[in-house]
C-alpha cells in the first residue's frame, strides 16, 4: 500500500464520523494553536525588552542620589552629588569612563501659543547627553556647549511632545513657555524606545544651566549618567566611579551610601532573562493543552477501533497482517493529528495579528514545524495503543462482532 | 496460476486427527473430536451438519482464522501449526478465498476497492490490481456496478462483490461460510450457478451449509455431528479422492 493510499485510506476513516473527527481535531488544533501563540506572545514580550536594552544603550550606568535626591537622615556625608562632583570625575580621566553627564529634572506645564500640556518631562543637561544610546537629535540640531555656558534659552523636545504642542507646523525655530520661561526649540529628538510607564518622548530638554537658573537651584544634580567606554566596560566603570564618589564626598561607611548606581545593562538583562522564562511557562502551559488534546485522540481511536472490530476482522481474514493493520490506525490518528495540527497553525498565524495586553505576539519561526511535528507525534505516540489493540485482534473473534 | 488439469500428488486440504477445545476447566467445549480428511484438487465439497456440530469451527480451522488445538492441518501442503500469525495472514491471503455469510464487505468502500483488498495486502501493484480486480467483478456480472458501495447494493449483488473478492488473488481453496443464508431464492439460485461454474473450471471449494439444496450442488458431502464425521459421500465426479475417515 503506498503512502498515498494510506493517507487515502486514513481520510476515509476520519470522514466515516465527521462529528467525532472534528471534535478531535479541535482539541489537537487548539493545543497546536496555543503552543504556537503563547511562545510568540513571550517571544514577543521579550522583543521588546531587548529592543529597550539597544536603545538605552547597554554602556550606560545612572548615579543617583538615595533616598530620592535627598541625602538622607542617617547618611554619613552632608555632601551633595553636584555638577562640581561629575565635572571631578570626568577631569580624573578614569580609564573605562568616557564621559559624565549631569541631569536635572522636574515636571512642569509646557505651552505652544495654542495648547498647553501639564507634568512634561523637563531635563537640563550636557550637549553630551545626545551622543549617548539613542538620545540623538532627528531634526534641528542639538544645543552646544556654549548654550550651556551662556544659559541660552533654547530647547531640543521629544516627538510626543512636538506633535502635540505644534500639530500642523515644524516646530524648529518655535518658542514654548516652560513653567513661565520661553524657550526656542532647536532640535527634535529621534524617537526613544519605551521601559517604564512614562513616554519617552514626551519630553524637553534644554542646557542644565538654563535649567537650574529658572527652577531647580543650584544644588544636587537629579542624577549623572556616565558613559563607559564600551558595553564590557560598564562593571569596572561602575567600581571606579564608587572610589571615586566615596572620596569626593568623604564617605567613610560604605554600608550606607548616599548614593545608589543603576547598571541599565544589568537590570535589562534581568528582564530579558525573566521574560525567557516566561516564555517557558507559557509554552509549558500551551504544551498541557496539546498533551490533553491527544488523549482526546486516544480516546477517539480506542472507539473508532471498538465500531470497526468488524471491519478489522474481515481485513485480517482477507490477509491483513498485525503490521498492516497497525500501519492503518496509526495513519488516520497521524493525519487526523497533522489536520488538526495545519488548523492550529493557521488559527495561530490568525491570532498572532492581535496584541495580547499590549504585547504583540512574534511568531517564532521554528515554532510552527515543531508544532506540526509534534501534533503527528501525537498521532503516533497516542494513537498507538489503540492501533496495537487492534492488530492484536484474533480474526475469528473480529468477525464476529457486530 | 497453476495448471488445473495435471494431477496433483498432495491434497489441496489434508486434516490428520484434529480436535480444538474452547476454553478451560468447566467451561471446555470439545469443539472438535478428531477430524482427518483429505480435500483433492478440484473437489467441491458441502461441509453440513446441525448447529453445535462444529461445522463453524472446521471453518475457522480450514481458512487458517484459527489453529487447531492438536492434530495436523496441512494446506497445499504446508502444516499450518508451525506458522506464526503474520505468515498465517499471508497463507489467507495467497491460498483461501472467503466468502461469508453476511458478505462482510467492508463498508463505505467501493465494489472495486473491497475486490482490491486481498490484492493491497499481498502487495500487488496498483495498475495490474485494478485491471485483475475489474476482471473479477466482470465475471461475477457487475461491471455496471464497480463504484457502487455496500450499501447501495442489493444482497445477492453483495455476495457476487464477495465471491469477486474471493477469486480475485487466485486462490488454492474457495471456502464458503453459508453463501446462501442470508439471500432470497433467486439471489441463492444465482450464488448457487457460480458456484457451479467454478467447480466446472476446476477450483477447489469447500462450502459450509445446513441447507440440502445447497449441499445438493456439491460432488461430495461430509455431515459432521458433535465434532466427529459421520458421513462422507460422494455424490458425483467419482474419479476425486474420498475422506479418510
Amino acid at each position: 500500500m503506498s503512502f498515498f493510499e494510506m493517507i487515502y485510506s486514513a481520510l476515509r476513516g476520519i470522514t466515516a464520523n465527521k462529528l467525532r473527527s472534528i471534535l478531535t481535531l479541535l482539541g489537537v488544533m487548539i493545543g497546536v494553536a496555543s503552543v504556537i501563540l503563547l511562545l510568540a506572545v513571550g517571544n514577543g514580550s521579550a522583543q521588546t525588552v531587548n529592543s529597550a536594552i539597544s536603545q538605552l544603550g547597554t554602556n550606560t550606568l545612572t548615579v543617583r542620589p538615595a533616598g530620592g535626591g535627598q541625602a538622607s537622615a542617617g547618611s554619613n556625608s552632608t555632601k551633595q552629588i553636584t555638577i562640581a562632583v561629575g565635572q571631578q570625575i570626568q577631569a580624573a580621566k578614569l580609564g573605562h569612563v568616557r564621559e559624565v553627564i549631569p541631569q536635572v529634572a522636574g515636571s512642569l506645564t509646557v505651552a505652544s501659543t495654542s495648547v498647553s500640556q501639564t507634568g512634561v518631562s523637563v531635563i537640563g543637561t550636557t550637549p553630551a547627553y545626545f551622543t549617548v544610546g539613542t538620545n540623538t537629535v532627528a531634526t534641528g540640531s542639538a544645543f552646544t556647549q556654549a548654550d550651556v555656558v551662556d544659559m541660552a534659552k533654547v530647547a531640543v523636545i521629544g516627538q510626543t511632545l512636538a506633535s502635540a504642542l505644534f500639530p500642523s507646523s515644524t516646530p524648529l525655530g518655535q518658542q514654548v513657555t516652560v513653567g513661565g520661561t520661553p524657550l526656542t526649540i532647536v532640535g527634535v529628538l529621534s524617537p526613544q524606545g519605551s521601559v517604564g510607564f512614562t513616554d519617552p518622548n514626551s519630553v524637553i530638554i534644554a542646557p542644565i544651566s538654563r535649567i537650574q537658573a529658572s527652577f531647580t537651584g543650584y544644588g544636587a544634580v537629579s542624577s549623572l549618567t556616565i558613559e563607559a567606554t564600551n558595553a564590557a566596560s560598564v562593571t569596572p566603570a561602575q567600581g571606579e566611579v564608587e572610589v571615586m564618589l566615596n572620596q569626593l564626598l568623604g564617605i567613610t561607611d560604605i554600608t550606607n551610601l548616599p548614593y545608589t548606581i543603576i547598571n541599565q545593562g544589568s537590570l535589562l538583562q534581568t528582564a530579558a532573562t525573566s521574560a525567557a522564562s516566561f516564555t517557558v511557562l507559557l509554552g509549558a502551559v500551551a504544551a498541557i493543552s496539546l498533551l490533553v488534546g491527544g488523549i482526546g485522540v486516544t480516546n477517539v481511536m480506542l472507539v473508532t477501533v471498538t465500531e470497526r472490530t468488524r471491519e478489522i476482522g474481515i481485513r485480517k481474514a482477507l490477509g491483513a497482517t498485525r503490521g498492516a493493520i497497525l500501519g492503518q490506525f496509526l495513519a488516520e490518528a497521524a493525519t487526523l493529528t497533522l489536520l488538526g495540527g495545519i488548523l492550529g497553525v493557521i488559527a495561530a498565524l490568525v491570532g498572532a495579528q492581535f496584541s495580547f495586553n499590549g504585547t504583540q505576539p512574534v511568531v517564532l519561526s521554528y515554532s510552527i514545524p515543531l508544532a506540526l511535528g509534534v501534533s503527528v507525534a501525537i498521532g503516533v505516540f497516542f494513537g498507538v495503543y489503540p492501533a496495537a489493540r487492534a492488530a492484536r485482534m484474533r480474526p475469528i473473534q473480529a468477525l464476529r462482532a457486530i | 496460476m497453476f495448471a488445473l488439469d495435471e494431477p496433483q500428488s498432495t491434497p489441496v486440504v489434508q486434516l490428520t486427527d484434529i480436535h480444538h477445545v474452547y476454553g478451560s476447566g468447566d467451561a471446555e467445549v470439545h469443539a472438535l473430536r478428531g477430524i482427518s480428511l483429505d480435500v483433492g484438487q478440484g473437489d467441491y465439497v458441502a461441509i453440513m451438519g446441525p448447529s453445535g456440530s462444529g461445522k463453524s469451527t472446521l471453518m475457522n480451522v480450514l481458512g487458517c482464522l484459527d489453529v487447531a488445538s492438536s492434530g495436523t492441518y496441512r494446506l497445499a501442503g504446508n502444516d499450518v501449526k508451525t506458522l506464526d500469525e503474520d505468515h498465517l495472514a499471508r497463507i489467507r491471503n495467497r491460498q483461501v478465498g472467503f466468502v461469508f455469510q453476511s458478505f462482510n464487505l467492508v463498508p463505505r468502500m467501493t465494489a472495486l476497492a473491497n475486490v482490491e483488498l486481498p490484492l493491497v495486502y499481498g502487495r500487488v501493484g496498483r495498475a495490474e490490481r485494478r485491471e485483475r480486480s475489474l476482471e473479477a467483478l466482470d465475471r461475477v456480472g457487475l461491471a455496471a456496478r464497480v463504484h457502487h458501495q455496500p450499501q447501495e447494493l442489493s444482497g445477492g449483488q453483495q455476495q457476487r462483490v464477495a465471491i469477486a473478492r474471493a477469486l480475485v488473488a487466485e486462490p488454492t481453496l474457495v471456502l464458503a461460510d453459508e453463501p446462501t443464508g442470508n439471500l432470497d431464492s433467486a439471489s441463492t439460485d444465482e450464488i448457487l450457478e457460480m458456484f457451479h461454474l467454478l467447480a466446472e473450471e476446476g477450483r477447489t471449494i469447500i462450502v459450509i451449509t445446513h441447507e440440502p439444496h445447497v449441499a445438493a450442488q456439491a460432488h461430495r458431502v461430509i455431515t459432521l455431528s458433535d465434532g466427529l464425521v459421520v458421513a462422507d459421500r460422494v455424490t458425483s465426479r467419482t474419479d476425486l479422492v474420498g475422506g479418510r475417515s
